[in-house]
């Protein structure tokens, strides 16, 4: 579903991605963790074109997401992607957050997106929140409310971009709970967290990354058991030590 | 202050017609109104795209706005209306020159509206950028990450809440335009300030007509700043931006 070969992108003299190679396949679930910094957040940003690469290909769905010539508005349509900062259109109460692309992007009627809007409100437990605005929500069902956004448009992966950091400890539950029936669902998922629990839980795989590169990419157990590498084995003895 | 009074001044005939001073100055309030209001809905319109185009990635985009921008924020507004009434026909095609200098109609109204307008949409244009600008970069992301194209982004995610932002500028701004309308007198316009250097040569109560101006100014201003009040309490959005009064 989403192949990364061999990319790479400078900020003038800086590499922030040196020769990064990974891949999700459909249903699978890849976690994306290491030290800040490390170029996790913008690779993940690379999948979907938000961020351009230097060097590489990536493609989603077997479209080439930095040829030119892609219609990336439209690939962008197909993929979901849930903020670190939620960031819902705070002029917008929630249900207008949810149609919005629906009616501008995917031609449904104003009707129609209501209606999806409200089933997936109803999913991620916010049902009786639609007609607020996001200033008036807590971070957690904010979050919630930015993965009802994503799924209206009834994508084929979902990227998630470190969606529990700016949440308060004990809101991050409540995200992680809809992220993991999702996950069992068999949503194809890209996820740059920290949090190590979802990990083991429904990870297929999880990627290590550090100075931009990725340092080890293997299945959830061995990487939770065995790690490798020095860095991978330090990274992991600092966040879980508590 | 050895000064003849005559508050009834406005109600007495002028020396020429049979007009009273009053009709001179509702004419000319009727004029700076109609300029007023044609050169903010102009500015208004322009400055938004302009501002928007600052905002872009786009390095092109950016530099074009940029040069609008400065072409009317470093001449002065007297003498960017000699300018577009006195200047720029001559280097229109011949057959526009002509017809702008013998044809057109409302001639002085139309350069003036046009002069104010993009004179004032310079300055709106930098505020709508600064209000693009102050916005997290991850809205732009989000909106973009839907499928939205970037005009879209603007239109329905960017520019809805920068606009709200910059509501307190844009009120001195549109105060300014019915202030500044009255640097039209100097190519015709027979706007309020036009009308009442009329008045004064005519009746010689000085005093009474500039009193009179001031207060229709400051009306036309006053009433500006309580019309964009009521569009920002109207605009305010729950848990947006915070009431600060």
């Amino acid at each position: 579903m989403i192949e990364i070969r061999n990319v790479s992108k400078w900020y003038g003299q800086t590499q922030v991605l040196a020769n990064a190679s990974t891949h999700v396949a459909k249903g699978e679930v890849v976690v994306v963790c290491g030290p800040s910094g490390s170029g996790k957040s913008t690779l993940i940003k690379c999948v979907n074109g938000l961020e351009p690469f230097t060097e590489g290909t990536i493609t989603v769905d077997g479209v080439s997401v930095g040829d030119p010539k892609t219609d990336l508005p439209r690939l962008r349509a197909r993929v979901g992607m849930v903020f670190q900062h939620f960031e819902l259109f705070p002029h917008m109460s929630v249900e207008q957050n949810l149609a919005l692309a629906q009616v501008k992007v995917l031609g449904r009627s104003k009707e129609e997106a209501l209606a999806r809007g409200a089933v997936l409100l109803d999913r991620v437990g916010l049902r009786d929140h639609a007609t607020k605005f996001p200033g008036q929500l807590s971070g957690g069902q904010q979050q919630r409310v930015a993965i009802a956004r994503a799924l209206a448009m009834d994508p084929i992966c979902l990227l998630f971009d470190e969606p529990t950091s700016a949440l308060d400890p004990e809101m991050i539950g409540e995200v992680l709970d809809v992220m993991v029936e999702l996950a069992q669902e068999g949503m194809t998922m890209m996820c740059v967290t920290h949090e190590m629990g979802f990990a083991r839980k429904v990870a297929r795989r999880v990627v290590f990354m550090d100075h931009g590169e990725i340092v080890e990419d293997a299945p959830t157990g061995a990487f939770f058991d065995a790690p490798a590498s020095e860095r991978a084995k330090t990274f992991l003895s600092r966040i879980l030590r508590h | 202050m050895n000064y003849h009074w005559n508050w009834s001044i406005f109600l007495e005939q002028v020396k020429s017609g049979d007009e009273t001073y009053l009709d001179w100055l509702l004419t000319g309030l009727g004029w700076t109104l109609a300029l007023s209001l044609t050169a903010w809905a102009l500015a208004l319109t322009i400055g938004i795209v302009v501002g928007a185009l600052r905002s872009t990635p786009s390095r092109l985009l950016v530099a074009i706005g940029n040069a609008w921008v400065e072409l009317f924020r470093n001449i002065p507004l007297l003498v960017q209306m000699f300018l577009w009434f006195f200047v720029v026909p001559e280097f229109l095609p011949r057959d526009w020159s002509l017809w702008v200098k013998q044809e057109m109609p409302a001639k002085e109204f139309v350069t003036a509206a046009l002069c104010l307008g993009f004179f004032t949409s310079a300055r709106i244009a930098e505020q709508v950028r600064a209000g693009v600008g102050s916005l997290p970069r991850g809205q732009r992301d989000a909106a973009l990450a839907l499928g939205l194209t970037l005009p879209q982004a603007y239109r329905q995610v960017l520019l809805p809440q920068a606009l709200r932002i910059v509501i307190p500028p844009l009120t001195s701004e549109f105060m300014n335009v019915f202030k500044n309308s009255s640097v039209a007198f100097a190519i015709g316009v027979l706007e309020l300030t036009f009308q009442a250097r009329q008045m004064q040569e005519d009746s010689e109560q000085g005093i009474e007509t500039y009193l009179a101006v001031t207060l229709l100014y400051f009306i036309c201003a006053f009433s500006a700043n309580r019309g964009m009040a009521w569009i920002e309490a109207r605009s305010r959005v729950p848990g947006l931006i915070a009431r600060t009064n």
